[in-house]
């Protein structure tokens, strides 16, 4: 059993209070973020492919009283394998890292990605130290997730089993600088 | 003022700590073993170890959304691991303070650093960073100060490069 990525990203994001704030993957999670509706405070992501969960982790320690997801696909983790033991060294309690895995790179032709073939990152997530880490495959895991992600209390990572569809893309903001100034704005940070 | 070999990173990191700097990523490197340790030691930075010099790329500029200041320890063979991942610094204009150990270019017994080490400063600069070279210890805390000064206040990519003469050779038979 798998779940549909849009109505996923929306049961995580939905509802969400100013104090959640989202990085998602280039490409098709950059893509369902926006879907499910623009926000100041996601950080949407165009390139820099490995780098989402790092991003996460900068922002998680900068901000300690808010909470940090960070949705991404399988293949743009996998870029950044290393990230996961960065973060399970760290652990920061206010971090989630939720991995879309659809088992293909959805954006360059639905090539299988490794995790089709056997590559558990749920256990490589695991064995970084990361305590908490979920097996998301059908609506009653997603509500549980999207509860958590409500009242983070220790990292996270969470595996989303999603099927490998292509729904039409939804562009957001495109400019870096402007996704930045924006997202700093609402968070009211300066320095 | 005569500044003792062994003093500058200590200068480093009181520079570092007077610009504000919160977030420390590195992957460790023997040159900035006792800058390290300083970052190490202090309850008010975030010391991240890395797997790779290119997640601190990403860890910095998650620091600069979130409204700190960050700097990146590495060796120059590390910033040839950096290269697409500074697309995220240019194109969104992140502050981005990067201390650059050298290797390769003097008193190298291991040629296999010579390749990256011999164009740090033509990548850097391919990139868009302002590039500080330091050679002697007594320039060090000077440049650094600059050098911190126009990252966050520029929103800049800066590099202060550290010459290898500054470190001294490695030691590779005991």
């Amino acid at each position: 059993m798998t779940l549909e990525r849009r109505a996923a990203m929306a049961a995580l994001v939905k509802d969400r209070d100013d104090d959640l704030l989202v990085v998602p993957g280039l490409g098709s999670t950059t893509w369902d973020l926006a879907a499910a509706g623009d926000d100041p405070r996601n950080f949407y992501l165009w390139g820099a492919m490995g780098g989402a969960a790092m991003i996460g982790l900068g922002l998680a320690l900068a901000q300690p009283d808010r909470r940090v997801a960070v949705i991404t696909g399988d293949g743009e983790m996998l870029m950044g394998l290393g990230a996961l033991a960065t973060i399970g060294n760290k652990r920061p309690p206010n971090l989630a890292v939720i991995v879309f895995d659809n088992g293909v790179y959805g954006e360059t032709g639905m090539q299988p990605s490794h995790t089709q073939n056997g590559v558990d990152l749920i256990r490589i997530a695991d064995a970084c130290g990361i305590a908490t880490c979920l097996d998301v495959r059908d609506d009653h895991a997603l509500a549980d997730l999207a509860a958590r992600l409500k009242n983070l209390r220790g990292t996270l990572f969470a595996r989303v089993l999603i099927s490998a569809d292509e729904p039409p893309r939804v562009l957001p903001l495109r400019d870096g600088a402007e996704i930045k100034s924006r997202f700093r704005a609402a968070l009211g940070v300066k320095a | 003022m005569s500044v003792r070999a062994g003093q500058w990173p200590d200068q480093l990191f009181e520079t570092i700590k007077r610009g504000g700097v919160r977030q420390v990523g590195y992957v460790p490197d023997a040159g900035h073993a006792r800058l390290i340790d300083r970052c190490r030691a202090d309850a008010d930075i975030h010391d991240v170890v890395l797997t790779t010099e290119e997640e601190g790329i990403a860890l910095a500029a998650g620091a600069w959304l979130g409204g700190q200041r960050a700097a990146l320890l590495m060796q120059s063979s590390g910033l040839g691991n950096c290269i697409n991942m500074l697309s995220l610094a240019r194109t969104c204009r992140f502050p981005l303070l990067m201390l650059i150990t050298m290797r390769g270019e003097w008193e190298e017994f291991n040629p296999w650093q010579v390749p990256m080490g011999s164009i740090v400063e033509q990548v850097l600069k391919l990139c868009e960073a302002e590039v500080y070279r330091v050679r002697e210890p007594d320039e060090v805390a000077g440049i650094a100060e600059r050098a911190v000064q126009q990252t966050f206040g520029d929103e800049r990519i800066v590099a202060l490069v550290l010459s290898q003469q500054l470190i001294g050779g490695k030691v590779w038979t005991k």
